[in-house]
């Protein structure tokens, strides 16, 4: 019976190992003089940018990860080279196991871009009709309306429509398909508060569907609120993966403050995980990594009272991780 | 409505579309789009046959040395130049779909790049194929008399033969980096059809310009498309048609794959 038991197991391990929604691979891309630079003057093959750094990526179905960083991070280039627009200059892209273009081929991956993709000449419904013949299987046209709230403006043309309208519009061509990824390049850019939050609400139905979503954003609380995970990206590399709450400890740690009077502030900078101490109306105020650790040795050792911890917010440590004078990425997180 | 079911889940197994995704509602939309757009309608079905009308009708009763009608004879060439002006416009709008970002879109669907030209080449012959009955009707509305096979072989030639500026219109659709790329062309395509001898026989242009007709783009398809009424034929048409296809449409070609890599 046990030997039963244990044969079964790797098969079952084996079924738990469905292909990675996304696996990115080591993705490279420079822009400028690149190899065919015969062409350019010169001096221009000098100007190099590498936009995008060695990133890897791996995510697993029914994720939503948002890939936060600041402008000129890297973040549109990467999801360019996921969606198969862009060929990375090496480095391997795979979608539920197959080519970026062989996902798209079968409706498993879609994308909502920032920008254009919209024929001015034709009705909102006639552009989901045009995108949905493309496609062997889809949804019905009425529900993609109806679930992007823009049911009532079918019948206008996209001209006609203002900037988030057509921001729903493109979402609505996403959900056509109905597809396994769905990648996001700021979503939301251009929709007022009602949209957004009529946006991230399908967004979550959807997750509970077990579709994966993968949207880059510059706005923090977004991936704050919505993201099951943070990939944080800084000049073409990923400098922080993992929850909001991880990254948060990741960028300072927390703070811990105390009223305590005549504090020996060497002794306490020199406890493990101290960034910096400091004193501010007879409240001592520690930057650190291990708060556990100060608060034991506050409260054990000292006459500390009304002590609090508090968690840097992810501003915090987007601007610690990201800034200009942030160190260099380093291997792993 | 929120009642979210296991077997509601989003399904990973999916089949490739048919035929790269070309199917009749594309073109049907297509089609739509280009009798949509103001411009396009004026230049190509309303212009030939006011000119008809105006250039056509007053030579309704004279003759061709056959005895044939020359208003006929006007009237097909308008109709060549009908069909070509129809199929460069509707070419020439992947400019618009460029500059929109809409091929950029059409690359996260299904869609496969053949299928893409497949739909452009139809949708470019029945703007054509409009044209060419809108100008026939409108000489046989005022008297414009022929039997019937002229009728069709010049029309299914003036039709057919818009291929080779459906190719132009694609062309010039990827190298021209604007959306206004007809307002460039309409005026070439004028010039065209000046030069190859559809605004004035050739036989009337003199030495010098009837022998750069010949090499125009415009005169091997005009030529052919009277052949029936004028009972000539020339193998040299036949070589001009065919060597401005292939110059076109490998022009094309290669200014596609240009573009796909670019995006």
């Amino acid at each position: 019976m046990n030997n039963t038991q244990t044969s079964t197991r790797p098969a079952t391990a084996g079924a738990t190992t469905a292909p990675l929604a996304v696996d990115a691979v080591d993705l490279h891309k420079s822009f400028g003089g690149t190899s065919k630079g015969g062409i350019s003057k010169g001096a221009a093959s000098a100007k190099t940018v590498k936009a995008v750094d060695g990133v890897s990526l791996a995510i697993k179905p029914g994720e939503i990860v948002a890939f936060l960083g600041p402008n000129g991070a890297g973040k549109t280039t990467t999801i360019d080279m996921l969606l198969g627009l862009s060929v990375p200059d090496s480095g391997t892209v795979s979608i539920y196991g197959n080519t970026p273009r062989g996902a798209i081929a079968r409706g498993q991956v879609s994308a909502v871009m920032q920008t254009g993709g919209l024929l001015k000449d034709l009705s909102v419904r006639e552009t989901l009709e045009l995108t949905a013949t493309l496609f062997a299987d889809t949804r019905p046209v009425d529900e993609v309306l109806e679930r992007a709230g823009i049911a009532e403006i079918a019948g206008r043309l996209v001209e006609k429509c203002s900037g988030g309208q057509q921001q729903r519009l493109r979402f609505a061509m996403a959900l056509l398909s109905d597809p396994g990824l769905l990648i996001l390049d700021e979503p939301t850019t251009g929709m007022d508060v009602e949209g957004r939050r009529d946006f991230w609400t399908a967004i979550r139905q959807d997750a509970a569907r077990g579709r994966t979503v993968v949207f880059a954003t510059h706005y923090l609380e977004e991936a704050d609120s919505y993201a099951d995970r943070i990939v944080l990206v800084r000049r073409g590399r990923i400098v922080a993966d993992g929850s909001a709450a991880e990254i948060k400890n990741l960028a300072a740690g927390r703070t811990v403050t105390a009223r305590l009077d005549h504090a020996d502030q060497p002794a306490l900078a020199a406890l493990p995980g101290v960034d910096s101490v400091s004193v501010r109306a007879g409240r001592i105020s520690i930057h650190t990594k291990d708060s556990d650790a100060v608060a034991r040795y506050l409260l054990g050792h000292t006459a500390a009272v009304d002590l609090e911890i508090t968690s840097n917010n992810l501003e915090d440590a987007f601007v610690a991780l990201t800034g200009d004078d942030a160190p260099a990425p380093t291997e792993g997180h | 409505m929120s009642a979210i079911t296991t077997t509601d889940r989003v399904s990973l197994d999916r089949r490739v579309p048919a035929a790269g995704g070309l199917n009749p509602t594309f073109v049907r939309i297509e089609i739509k789009r280009l009798m949509r757009n103001k411009r396009t309608v004026i230049f190509t079905l309303l212009m030939p046959a006011v000119f008809f009308l105006l250039f056509g009708l007053s030579n309704k009763d004279q003759h061709l040395p056959n005895g044939q009608s020359y208003g006929g004879y006007i009237l097909i060439s308008l109709a060549v130049y009908g069909a070509m002006t129809a199929a460069t416009a509707a070419g020439s709008m992947v400019a618009v779909e460029r500059a929109l970002g809409w091929s950029r879109q059409l690359r996260l669907t299904p869609l496969q790049p053949a299928a893409y030209i497949a739909v452009k080449a139809i949708s470019s012959l029945s703007l054509a194929l409009l044209s060419v009955v809108t100008e026939f009707l409108v000489g046989a509305a005022f008297g414009i008399r022929m039997e019937w096979q002229i009728w069709l072989v010049a029309g299914l030639v003036a039709w057919l033969g818009s291929l080779t500026f459906a190719a132009l219109g694609l062309f010039m659709g990827y190298l021209v980096p604007s959306a206004n790329v007809m307002q460039l062309l309409g005026p070439i395509l004028a010039v065209l059809a000046m030069l190859g001898g559809l605004f004035v026989p050739i036989s009337v242009m003199g030495k010098t310009f009837g022998d750069i007709a010949k090499f125009v783009p415009t005169y091997g398809l005009g030529q052919l498309a009277r052949s029936p009424l004028t009972g000539d034929f020339d193998w040299m048409w036949i070589v001009n048609v065919v060597v401005w296809l292939a110059v076109f449409t490998i022009g094309s070609a290669l200014a596609f794959r240009r573009d796909t890599k670019r995006v």
